[in-house]
C-alpha cells in the first residue's frame, strides 16, 4: 500500500467521527522506483491531505516532507527538488506489513503483503 | 499500446480458481476489458496520468488494463482475499504497480477527491439484490472525473434514473452495448455458455 492510497482511507466504524487519518504502524516498508511525473504531482498536490501524508511518510521512515503544506509557489517553481520528495513519499514507499490504526478508537486494520484489510466486524457496522 | 496488444496481455491473466457464487464472481474477459479501458482513454482521456480506482476488482483485470494504459496510480478494491492474492500475482506478472485494498466498498467511505476515474464490473445484483446500485452509488461519491461501469441492458432505464436522480450524476450515457459471454462457471448453470446483453456506461459526477 502506498501513501496515495492511505490518503483516502479512514475508519468507518459506526459512530466514529474522527477516523482520519489512520496512524501507521510500519513493520516492513519497501521502496520501489517509478517514473517521475511532475505535472501529475502538481495536480495531486492540490487534492491530497498534506498533514496526513507528511505524518504517514514519517511513520514509514521518510522525514523529508515539511509538516505544513508548502506554498503553491514552491510547487509551481521550476525547481523539482520538492516535487521529487513528494513523488517519493506518495508513490515509491510501500507498506508491506504493519497496521493502520484508527485515531479515535485504536482499532487496528492489519496490512499483510501490502494489502490493508478494512473489513469491519458485524458490531462495527 | 494498441487494442489487440492490450487484449492479448489481459488474456494471459489468471482468473478465479474457486469463484464464489454469492459474490457474483465472474471474470471480466479480455475482449470487454480491453475495449472498456481503451475507449475510456482514447475517447475521453480518463485513464493515462490519472488516479484510477477499480471497485470489485476481483482478479484485477480492469486494474491491469488501466495500469497498462499508463494510469498514474491504480487502486483495486475487493472483499475477497483469494481474489486479491490472484490480483497481486497478476500485477507482478505484468510488472505493473497496483495497490489493493480489502474492504466492503459499499461501506468504505473514501476521503477527498483523489480518485479521478472509477472503472468497474460490479455484481449485477442477482445474488444480493441492489448490489449493482450500491456499487454505482459508491463510485459516484468517490470519482472526480468519470465512472465506467457494466450493467445488464435490461436495467438500463432504472440505472439512468437512479444515477441522475439519486446518485449525484451530472450525466449518464450508454457508450455501447456488449455481449458478455459467461462460460458455465457454477454447477447451477444449465447451459454450457450464455451471453448476456450488457451496457457499458459512462457517468460523470456533479462537481462539489
Amino acid at each position: 500500500m502506498r501513501l496515495i492510497t492511505h490518503n483516502m482511507l479512514s475508519c468507518n466504524i459506526k459512530g466514529v467521527t474522527n477516523g482520519f487519518p489512520l496512524k501507521i504502524e510500519a513493520e516492513k516498508v519497501i521502496e520501489k522506483e517509478v517514473d517521475f511525473n511532475p505535472d501529475f504531482l502538481r495536480h495531486m498536490f492540490a487534492k491530497i491531505e498534506w498533514k496526513a501524508l507528511a505524518e504517514a511518510a514519517r511513520s514509514m521512515g521518510y522525514a523529508e516532507l515539511p509538516d505544513d503544506s508548502p506554498d503553491a509557489a514552491v510547487i509551481e517553481s521550476a525547481d523539482e527538488t520538492f516535487l521529487r520528495k513528494l513523488h517519493h513519499a506518495l508513490l515509491e514507499l510501500h507498506l508491506e506489513e504493519g497496521a493502520l490504526v484508527c485515531p479515535e478508537t485504536g482499532r487496528k486494520f492489519p496490512v499483510n503483503k501490502g494489502i490493508p484489510n478494512m473489513l469491519l466486524h458485524e458490531d462495527e457496522v | 499500446m494498441k487494442l489487440k496488444q492490450l487484449e492479448g496481455l489481459l488474456g494471459d491473466l489468471q482468473q478465479f480458481s474457486n469463484p464464489k457464487v454469492d459474490l457474483e464472481q465472474y471474470p471480466t474477459g479480455p475482449h470487454i476489458a480491453s475495449r472498456m479501458l481503451f475507449t475510456a482513454e482514447n475517447s475521453y482521456g480518463d485513464i493515462t496520468d490519472k488516479v484510477v480506482a477499480d471497485f470489485g476488482c476481483g482478479c484485477g483485470t480492469l486494474s491491469a488494463a488501466a495500469a497498462l494504459l499508463d494510469a498514474a496510480c491504480v487502486i483495486g478494491f475487493d472483499i475477497d482475499p483469494q481474489s486479491l492474492e490472484t490480483a497481486t500475482l497478476n500485477a507482478e506478472e505484468l510488472e505493473v504497480e497496483i495497490d489493493f485494498v480489502q474492504c466492503d466498498i459499499t461501506k468504505l467511505e473514501l476521503k477527498g477527491r483523489v480518485v479521478d476515474t472509477v472503472v468497474m464490473n460490479p455484481p449485477f445484483g442477482t445474488r444480493k439484490k441492489g448490489a449493482d446500485m450500491e456499487f454505482l452509488s459508491a463510485a459516484l461519491k468517490v470519482s472526480s472525473r468519470a465512472v465506467y461501469s457494466l450493467h445488464k441492458t435490461s436495467t438500463r432505464e432504472h440505472i439512468k434514473r437512479a444515477a441522475l436522480r439519486d446518485f449525484n450524476a451530472k450525466s449518464a450515457e450508454v457508450i455501447c452495448e456488449l455481449r458478455y459471454d459467461l462460460p458455465k462457471l457454477y454447477k447451477f448453470h444449465k447451459r454450457k455458455e450464455v451471453d448476456i446483453a450488457v451496457d457499458l456506461w459512462r457517468f460523470e459526477p456533479k462537481q462539489n
